[in-house]
């Protein structure tokens, strides 16, 4: 009740100040103050306003993340502001609209004075004109002049696709060049840091790699030395750019000049079908697209997503991919009757045969340890199998140190969802001593494993050779899947789809990627199987029907529905 | 015949003068501080009271004092724009990284008369609430440093640096800071940047505007090391008596450097706009006129960064006349009074009032390409235009000068420093295409002979074709 209330007087109070500026002949109205790169509010600068009117103005060193530094001109535009007269008021026309003065060089009025949208506040009656001729004169003047110098290499260069030089020179530049000189030369293939190559020629030094790396991550590594067109970007001389957020210089250089090792060469970036899903390698769940080719993921990008990751994700993130597409990957189901050897089997055996040992069990015979890692629907439908068969249950901690920036200490995606969910019943890791003595004892004769190798948790093969029924999930092979007894081949998250809840309660959903390998199947698909065996739970026949009934149990999600996730999620409170 | 008239350099180069502190004393020194911390609160007919720094500032705004270091600002306006409400400290700076081409005055205060500085500098930051101040000094200056760090010490010793300055309470300290041998050091927001320790790269305006965030993004003054010696003379004389000197908005005095090919270059003070472009080029008691069997070819009226004249051109400027009307008269180059207005009115300016006089022996294309490649040399690279485009000038003009101009080279580089102008950070971008654009404009035929020359050449030698680069 207080918390409605709370919200409606919020939603009353200070009505947003707008301002009417005209941006290329049509009249708009603005917020006085719009957030700045921090989400403070600031004065509107006339770029923000050109957003707002739906016009876009080309930009090279603007990022709406990055400190603003006005380097590279390209946002330059033509404007008027209203004539003022001696009395300090408006001049009028004869029809009464104010006078405006299309603002010149004072020297040499036949030439525009051109704003840089990106940091020229708007003020009142402002006219922008984003397309006029001279504004389109002072572009092709950048554009030229960033083009003498750079080395065209376009067919050879990994931004080729996705290059705002590239595109802005279709859309503004001019055909041929005028330029007759001979080029500057720069550094090539210059090792910054162990991630990255920079090729200094075809930097156009807009500083945003720069800034991102002194103002966002802390790390003031790189910078630039030399002089007027010799300007060249580097790094600290026996100081290799080397920090967890490095490749994010790579998404942000608008040019092919800085590339990540681990892509350069790999790929067109015009073959790449994008994802949207998220990262997986910490709690903190930043917002990715996944960029796959026949089946195969060849990068990690940021995606922006404000309640979460920004337009960053870290080098250690991005870089976790390539187990996705391991040889070994676990692609049948295996079966392994009394001390034989594992076999190939079948997933409607497997599933029977797994349903029927689970009915029969005595109560409190079965535990299962399944991961923070799974998705959330996931987790839901193995807590109700562990509630009918009560089950004890735990999931493997994952902690590591945290940074000021992104990365968690949490390093389990799910470890909200695991919670939500009434799969952990405990804090993580408190039950596995106790399912230690258990099988021990003998009392735990059956054992669930989802997603773990459970040796790393002190449960030795040796006892594994004890547990009467070992059943266990995975995607890659371990000291655990050889001992299970039903081996069931599970999907990486690229694979399929699902939701993952993070450390501050955003629920979010991740799309497939690419197909699964072998016999593979989603967790999902057949815990829905087993769920409807053992604890009698409905049939869902899509993740979408899944998500909704889960979201309806439980207390935190109730409202949400899979397609009001959006592409951003939704923060619960938690 | 016009004469000189020594404010600043008054006592510089007489014979027993030297730049110690009690030289300084013996003519006079430091009198102008003890009457500007002795201004007592002032009642006005509107019943406020003005403090002592109060009238400080509005003397200086009523001696019409504009700033000596480029763009002739009035230091009085400057002032008032100082963001006093911020609770953030106010800073000063003193500009002497003196290094627009041609331009030699401030390092005559430096190296001698450093406490005339000093007094205007104390004097200034008392009127503006300022406890820390810097001078910007040019690296190519350390002579000029080392005399001035001795200054300061002595000033220091002897109660006008430091706590309690002779006894007012106001408490000040004055540092030095050298620059490693950049022009863009001089911009004031470059320099602000250097002397924070950061690559000197000018800043935008906006927000970036000194007055509100300069140094350490707190309220700063920046003034050119000539500007805060007038300080001095504008409370030793008074604002009204100051004001006298010169011409209305153009008063005082103001020190120029005149080089080229003159008999006596040197330096010079007048009063502003008392003196004409001719008389200070031919008037034996300043440049002595052309050397012997020359002609006048061209006039650089401020500084490389001004726009050239061409003798003989003839300006439309506005004169009073004496029913006190305002009409268009011509004025041929030589009789343009040199202040600020009427050489902005010719279209150029007076900018570091640096006069660089070229006779008929000179090479029009060579000189500019002599000015280019300084630009190229000094563009700190932070923005497009000017980054791109001073290099790209540069080796056109290299080109030109080493056989291979064109006939559309003209056309070529006036559109290239068109592109600059205007469109950058800081005022280098202008400074960089002026020369350029007024060359051009000013000297085309010689531009457009080179390349017929060149063309004609290549084509003998080749039989046909385009000319080697
Ligand atoms: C490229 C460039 C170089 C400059 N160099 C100097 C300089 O060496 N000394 C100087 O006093 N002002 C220089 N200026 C002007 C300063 O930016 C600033 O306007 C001046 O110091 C203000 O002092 P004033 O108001 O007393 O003239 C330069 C300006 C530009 C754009
Ligand atoms: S490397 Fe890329 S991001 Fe960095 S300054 Fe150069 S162009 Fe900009
Ligand atoms: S911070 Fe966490 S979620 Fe974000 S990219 Fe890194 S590991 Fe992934
Ligand atoms: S105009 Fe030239 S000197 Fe000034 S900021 Fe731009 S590149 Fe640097
Ligand atoms: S986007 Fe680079 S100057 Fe505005």
């Amino acid at each position: 009740m207080s918390t409605a209330v709370k919200l409606e007087a919020k939603s009353v109070a200070a009505p947003v100040e707008m301002m009417t500026v005209n941006v290329n002949g049509r009249s708009v109205s603005v917020p006085k103050l719009m957030p700045d790169h921090n989400g403070k509010p600031v004065p509107t600068t006339m770029l923000q306003a050109c957003q707002v009117a739906g016009v876009e103005v080309p930009h090279y060193c603007y990022h709406p993340k990055l400190p603003i530094a006005g380097n590279c001109r390209m946002c330059l535009v033509e404007f008027g502001l209203p004539m003022m007269g001696a009395d300090r008021k408006p001049i009028l026309n004869e029809d009464g609209s104010p006078k405006i003065a299309k603002q010149v060089l004072p020297y040499d009025p036949s030439q525009p004075r051109g704003a840089i949208a990106c940091a020229t506040p708007i003020s009142p009656g402002m006219e922008i004109y984003a397309d006029s001729i001279a504004t389109q004169q002072m572009r092709e003047g950048v554009l030229e002049s960033l083009l003498i110098n750079h080395p065209l290499d376009c067919p050879i260069c990994d931004q080729a696709g996705e290059c705002k030089l590239q595109e802005y020179s279709v859309e503004h530049g001019q055909a041929t060049s005028r330029f007759v000189e001979e080029k500057v030369h720069k550094p090539k293939r210059v090792d910054l840091g162990p991630r990255i190559v920079l090729d200094d020629e075809r930097c156009i030094l807009c500083s945003r790699c720069v800034r991102f790396t002194r103002d966002i991550v802390g790390d003031d590594a790189l910078g630039f030395v030399n002089r007027g067109s010799y300007n060249t970007l580097t790094h600290f001389p026996g100081k290799p750019f080397d920090n967890n957020y490095t490749l994010n210089t790579v998404d942000l250089c608008p040019v092919g000049a800085l590339t990540s090792k681990d892509f350069r060469f790999q790929m067109r970036v015009w073959f790449l079908k994008e994802t949207k899903s998220v990262c997986t390698s910490c709690a903190t769940g930043c917002n990715i697209l996944m960029g796959s080719r026949e089946g195969k993921i060849h990068r990690y990008e940021p995606r922006q997503n404000d309640a979460v990751n920004s337009c960053w994700m870290c080098d250690e993130g991005r870089l976790n991919y390539k187990w996705i597409g391991r040889e070994d990957r676990l692609k049948t189901v295996m079966i392994r009757r009394g001390n034989a050897p594992q076999v190939v089997g079948k997933w409607p055996i497997a599933l029977a045969e797994i349903s029927a040992r689970l009915n029969a069990a005595i109560p409190g015979s079965v535990a299962i340890i399944g991961s923070s890692r799974q998705t959330t629907e996931e987790l839901w439908l193995l807590a109700k199998i562990a509630k009918k068969l009560g089950a004890k249950t735990d999931t493997k901690v994952r902690e590591g140190e945290a940074d000021k920036l992104l990365v968690n200490a949490d390093r389990n995606p799910n470890s909200t969802g695991a919670r939500l969910t009434g799969f952990l019943t405990e804090k993580a890791g408190n039950n596995i001593r106790a399912i230690v003595e258990g099988l021990k004892v003998g009392s735990i004769k059956t054992l669930l494993v989802f997603g773990e190798d459970i040796t790393t948790l002190g449960i030795s093969s040796a006892l594994l050779d004890t547990v009467d029924c070992l059943i266990v999930s995975e995607i890659l092979p371990n000291a655990t899947t050889a001992k299970a007894n039903y081996l069931l081949p599970g999907c990486a998250h690229a694979e399929k789809r699902g939701t993952l809840i993070n450390i501050k309660g955003r629920v979010q959903k991740f799309m497939k990627a690419v197909e699964q390998p072998g016999e593979a199947r989603p967790e999902w698909e057949f815990l829905n199987e087993l769920a409807a065996n053992i604890a009698g739970h409905h049939r869902f026949v899509s993740i979408e029907g899944l998500f909704n009934a889960m979201a309806q149990d439980i207390q935190p999600l109730n409202g949400l529905t899979w397609s009001s996730l959006g592409d951003q999620g939704v923060t619960i409170a938690i | 015949m016009p004469q000189e008239f020594r404010l600043i350099l008054k006592n510089i180069d007489q014979s027993g003068f030297t730049n110690d502190l009690a030289c300084y004393l013996r003519h006079g020194g430091y009198v102008a501080l003890k009457q500007a911390l002795d201004l007592q609160p002032k009642s006005l007919p509107d019943g406020k009271v003005q403090t002592g720094p109060e009238q400080i500032r509005e003397e200086v705004k009523a001696s019409g004092l504009r700033g000596r270091g480029g763009a002739g600002f009035s230091a009085g306006l400057k002032w008032s724009f100082v963001d006093r409400r911020s609770g953030k400290p106010i800073y000063l700076i003193c500009n002497a990284d003196e290094s627009e081409p041609g331009t030699f005055k401030d390092r005559q205060i430096l190296h001698k008369d450093p406490h005339q500085l000093i007094e205007g500098m104390v004097i200034s930051c008392y009127a503006n609430d300022v406890k820390l101040a810097y001078i910007y000094v040019r690296g190519e200056f350390p002579e000029g440093a080392r005399i001035l760090k001795r200054a300061l010490e002595e000033a220091r010793a002897n109660g006008y640096l430091g706590k309690n300055i002779l006894g007012s309470g106001f408490d000040l300290d004055i540092f030095i800071h050298r620059g490693a041998g950049a022009y863009i050091c001089g911009e004031e927001t470059g320099l602000i940047e250097s002397l924070e320790g950061k690559r000197a790269y000018p800043r935008i305006k906006p927000p970036y505007f000194p007055a509100i965030l300069g140094l350490y993004m707190c309220p700063t003054i920046v003034n050119n090391v000539e500007t805060l010696c007038h300080v001095r003379h504008v409370i030793t004389m008074g604002a009204s008596a100051y004001a006298k000197l010169g011409t209305p908005n153009n008063t005082g005095t103001r020190i120029v450097s005149l080089s080229g090919h003159v008999k006596r270059p040197g330096y010079y003070e007048i009063e502003v706009g008392k003196v004409t472009l001719g008389e200070l080029i031919h008037a034996p008691n300043f440049g002595g006129g052309l050397r012997e069997g020359r002609s006048l070819k061209a006039i650089i009226p401020g500084g490389s960064s001004s726009k050239i004249f061409r003798a003989g051109e003839i300006f439309k400027l506005k004169r009073k006349g004496a029913d006190g009307l305002v009409t268009n008269v011509d004025v041929d180059l030589l009789d343009i009074p040199y202040d600020f207005d009427s050489l902005q009115a010719a279209g150029s300016m007076s900018g570091s009032s640096a006069i660089i006089v070229m006779d008929d022996s000179t090479d029009m294309v060579k000189a500019l390409a002599n000015l280019s490649e300084f630009y190229a040399h000094e563009s700190c690279g932070q923005c497009t235009p000017c980054r791109e485009g001073s290099l790209w000038m540069s080796k056109a003009l290299h080109r030109m000068t080493h056989g291979g101009a064109r006939k559309q080279d003209a056309d070529y580089l006036h559109k290239t420093a068109t592109n600059i102008q205007g469109r950058t950070i800081c005022a280098f971008g202008e400074a960089c295409a002026w020369p350029v654009i007024s060359f051009v404009n000013k000297f085309r035929d010689e531009f457009e002979a080179r390349g017929v020359e060149d063309e004609v050449r290549a084509a003998s030698q080749t039989g046909g074709g385009v000319p080697p680069i």
